[in-house]
């Protein structure tokens, strides 16, 4: 029998709370000790509505499939048709996004320039401009026109095969860059025309256009400058994607480029990736009404990223309408970002395998974020470039499966029908009926 | 002297023409016709050639300039000799928003007023105005050198790093992180150099210098523990 006397009677046992969770506490004693909000890379960690929360229907008695191995299902994309002279043909619609040099080391971005030439795709530069490892190992590369305008010169704006116009980014839309000083090396600084060891901002904003009309004319004078040669894409973060990617196209765009909020970046505030933006789930069906309502869709096309991990992510983006797909963190982790292997350092640093993402410290154990030439002597880009192409090749086979099993010989002829929604919000997010229904939260003729 | 009527010959015509002249043409002295305000007037040049375009442009006149020397008799719209690399841009009326911005090199000489954000983000150009310059000039400066024989508006520098600003007149405020700094000497040299580029009579001694404070260089951010 209990002794009342010495247990005392039943207690309530403690309950956190939700709302003060354990790592908001923290937070907040972090802000409270430091003075100063939190800095990171990466994209969204907070589980929003994704691609997890479709399916693929797969082939029935009314629609029949494609035989697995043996009959043919098409990859390729042709990006930038509208305008220019020179429109860029990939063999498979996965391309790397812009990262920048400076955010990640020379061999890094060689390594993704190796693996994206190997896979029949293209790479793009970032902020701090082209460099000439990045351009020799590319065979299609696309060079990023930025607010911070760093490294920008014409010479290298006529070596690139298309020109993307930074608007903003997922992780940010509305924001501006960043790179400490520890990360600005002689050869970053030379090239961003600043003192070594200060940290560097990248602007918010265009030094020299604002708002659309100005937008459109500053693609004519890229085009003008290269002749009309090369396609101008512009990329938008997830933010109103209806009317960005109406006025990218009344702008002269030939591609637009999404990005939703779960897209990394190099380094910004920790409550802009976690808070600005939609996920772009929320965005593709957007962008999408917007280009068919011009009569532009398949004409101008669309590049979305954000998110995207495997081949059933990208067979998702083209059902749901884009024409290609891009990806960052997917490819530093094929590189080898984040490796258990190397968990001993990330240990030291504070951090596991998997939720390192300090990189604007420039202390990566991999060796792939940083400009210290010790760590950066861990990588090896040939394997680098080996690793990504294996990873890119993986994504399109397994694309192709979902594609075949719904009885399409291309990847673009995926749709919307083909799928159905697990959850109302991805139902009502992406427009797709909830599974079992043939309905969606916002269908048009639906009464309540 | 080469000839070419904008309003008949066409933009694409008249920049791929320009495009077209090799590093050792010899035809070097071109002149265009009615450019009636057009956009991307001259840009993206890289050759030793003298163009000379009689009227007013548009926006983006003589943008990413390389070698070539660019006059205009009128004057520019926003934007003009943006990401100049080399050469010289000399504007006889005045410039709108941005003139010279992100520059990298070259010399643009404004002989009128230019408009809000001259120089923003210049990245090695020498600019030198003969009026004013409007607000948020020079902001985030990296380096080059500005030279306003006139008036400044508000803002000036904000947020510059190494650039340096030389104005004549009143500045109306500095921008975040910009002091007034010593004229040294080699200040004096630099300065007498550039107003003998940029065609101004104006004595050296009369003007200040300004500059970064380098209070901004270092966030001290994340101490995350
Ligand atoms: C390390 C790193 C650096 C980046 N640098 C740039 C950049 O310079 N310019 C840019 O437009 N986007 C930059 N991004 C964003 C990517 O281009 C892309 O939008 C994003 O990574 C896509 O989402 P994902 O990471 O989920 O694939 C960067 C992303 C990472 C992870």
């Amino acid at each position: 029998m209990k002794d009342i006397k010495n247990d005392g009677p039943p207690r309530t046992t403690p309950i956190q709370s939700a709302t003060f969770s354990q790592s908001i506490n923290a937070e907040i004693r972090r802000a409270a000790a430091t003075g100063i909000y939190d800095i990171r890379g990466g994209g969204a960690k907070r589980k929003v509505p994704h691609f997890d929360d479709l399916l693929f229907l797969g082939a029935s008695i009314s629609r029949y499939p494609l035989e697995g191995y043996r009959e043919k299902c098409e990859t390729s994309v042709t990006l930038g048709t509208r305008f220019a002279s020179n429109p860029i043909k990939l063999d498979i619609p996965v391309t790397i996004a812009g990262m920048s040099f400076g955010a990640l080391s020379g061999p890094a971005k060689e390594a993704l320039g190796r693996g994206a030439t190997l896979a029949g795709t293209s790479t793009t530069t970032g902020d701090g401009g082209m460099t000439p490892e990045e351009r020799g190992h590319s065979n299609k590369l696309v060079y990023q026109y930025l607010p911070s305008r760093y490294g920008m010169n014409p010479d290298d704006l006529r070596k690139a095969d298309a020109i993307e116009v930074v608007v903003g980014q997922g992780a940010k839309p509305g924001g501006g860059g960043m790179l400490l000083g520890q990360k600005i090396s002689d050869r970053v600084a030379e090239m961003r025309n600043l003192p070594k060891g200060i940290d560097q901002r990248s602007a918010c904003r265009h030094p020299d256009w604002t708002g659309p009309d100005d937008l459109e004319i500053k693609i004519l004078e890229l085009r003008e400058i290269t002749s009309w040669k090369v396609p101008i894409y512009i990329k938008v973060g997830g933010a109103r994607p209806y009317f960005d990617t109406t006025l990218a196209v009344k702008a002269g765009a030939d591609v637009v480029v999404l990005d939703g909020m779960q897209g990394g970046t190099a380094a910004t505030q920790d409550v802009f990736i976690e808070h600005v933006g939609q996920p772009i789930l929320a965005c593709i069906r957007e962008a999408v009404r917007a280009l068919q309502d011009l009569g532009m869709h398949r004409e101008v096309q669309l590049v979305v990223s954000g998110g995207v991990r495997t081949g059933a992510d990208v067979a998702k983006c083209m059902a749901l309408g884009a024409d290609a797909v891009a990806i960052g963190t997917a490819a530093l982790i094929a590189l080898g970002d984040n490796d258990p292997r190397w968990e001993d350092e990330y240990q030291k640093l504070g951090t596991t395998a998997g939720a390192y993402d300090d990189w604007h410290e420039g202390q990566d154990p991999a060796g792939i974020t940083t400009q210290d030439p010790e760590l950066m002597a861990r990588f090896d880009p040939i394997e680098g470039g080996r690793r990504l192409n294996n990873y890119l090749k993986v994504m399109t086979l397994e694309a192709q499966t979902i594609a075949r099993a719904c009885g399409k010989n291309h990847l673009h002829n995926l749709e919307p029908e083909d799928l159905c929604a697990l959850t109302m919000e991805a139902a009502a997010m992406a427009k797709i009926p909830l599974a079992g229904t043939d309905w969606y939260p916002g269908k048009p003729e639906t009464s309540y | 002297m080469q000839t070419i009527d904008l309003e008949a010959e066409g933009l694409r015509h008249l920049n791929a023409t320009l495009h077209a002249q090799a590093e050792n043409t010899n035809q070097t002295a071109w002149e265009v016709l009615n450019p009636r305000g057009s956009h991307a007037i001259a840009c993206g040049l890289d050759a030793p050639i003298e163009v000379t375009v009689k009227g007013s442009t548009g926006y983006y006149c003589a943008g990413m300039n390389k070698q070539a020397t660019v006059n205009v008799h009128g004057s520019a719209g926003p934007g003009v000799a943006e990401n100049m690399m080399s050469g010289t841009v000399v504007i006889e009326g005045d410039a709108s928003q941005y003139a010279g911005a992100t520059g990298h090199g070259g010399t643009l000489v404004i002989k009128g007023n230019a408009s809000s954000r001259c120089g923003i983000s210049m990245k090695g150009i020498d600019i030198v105005v003969h009026g004013n310059v409007g607000h948020m000039s020079a902001f985030m400066a990296q380096s080059g050198n500005l030279v306003v024989c006139g008036d400044a508006g508000d803002a000036l520098g904000d947020s510059i790093y190494e650039a340096r600003l030389f104005v004549r007149g009143s500045v109306k405020s500095l921008g975040a992180d910009c002091i007034e700094k010593d004229m040294r000497p080699e200040h004096l040299e630099i300065l007498r150099d550039l107003l003998e580029k940029g065609g101004c009579d104006a004595k050296p001694e009369e003007f200040k210098r300004y500059g970064s404070a380098r209070q901004l260089y270092n966030f001290n951010i994340d101490n995350a523990y």
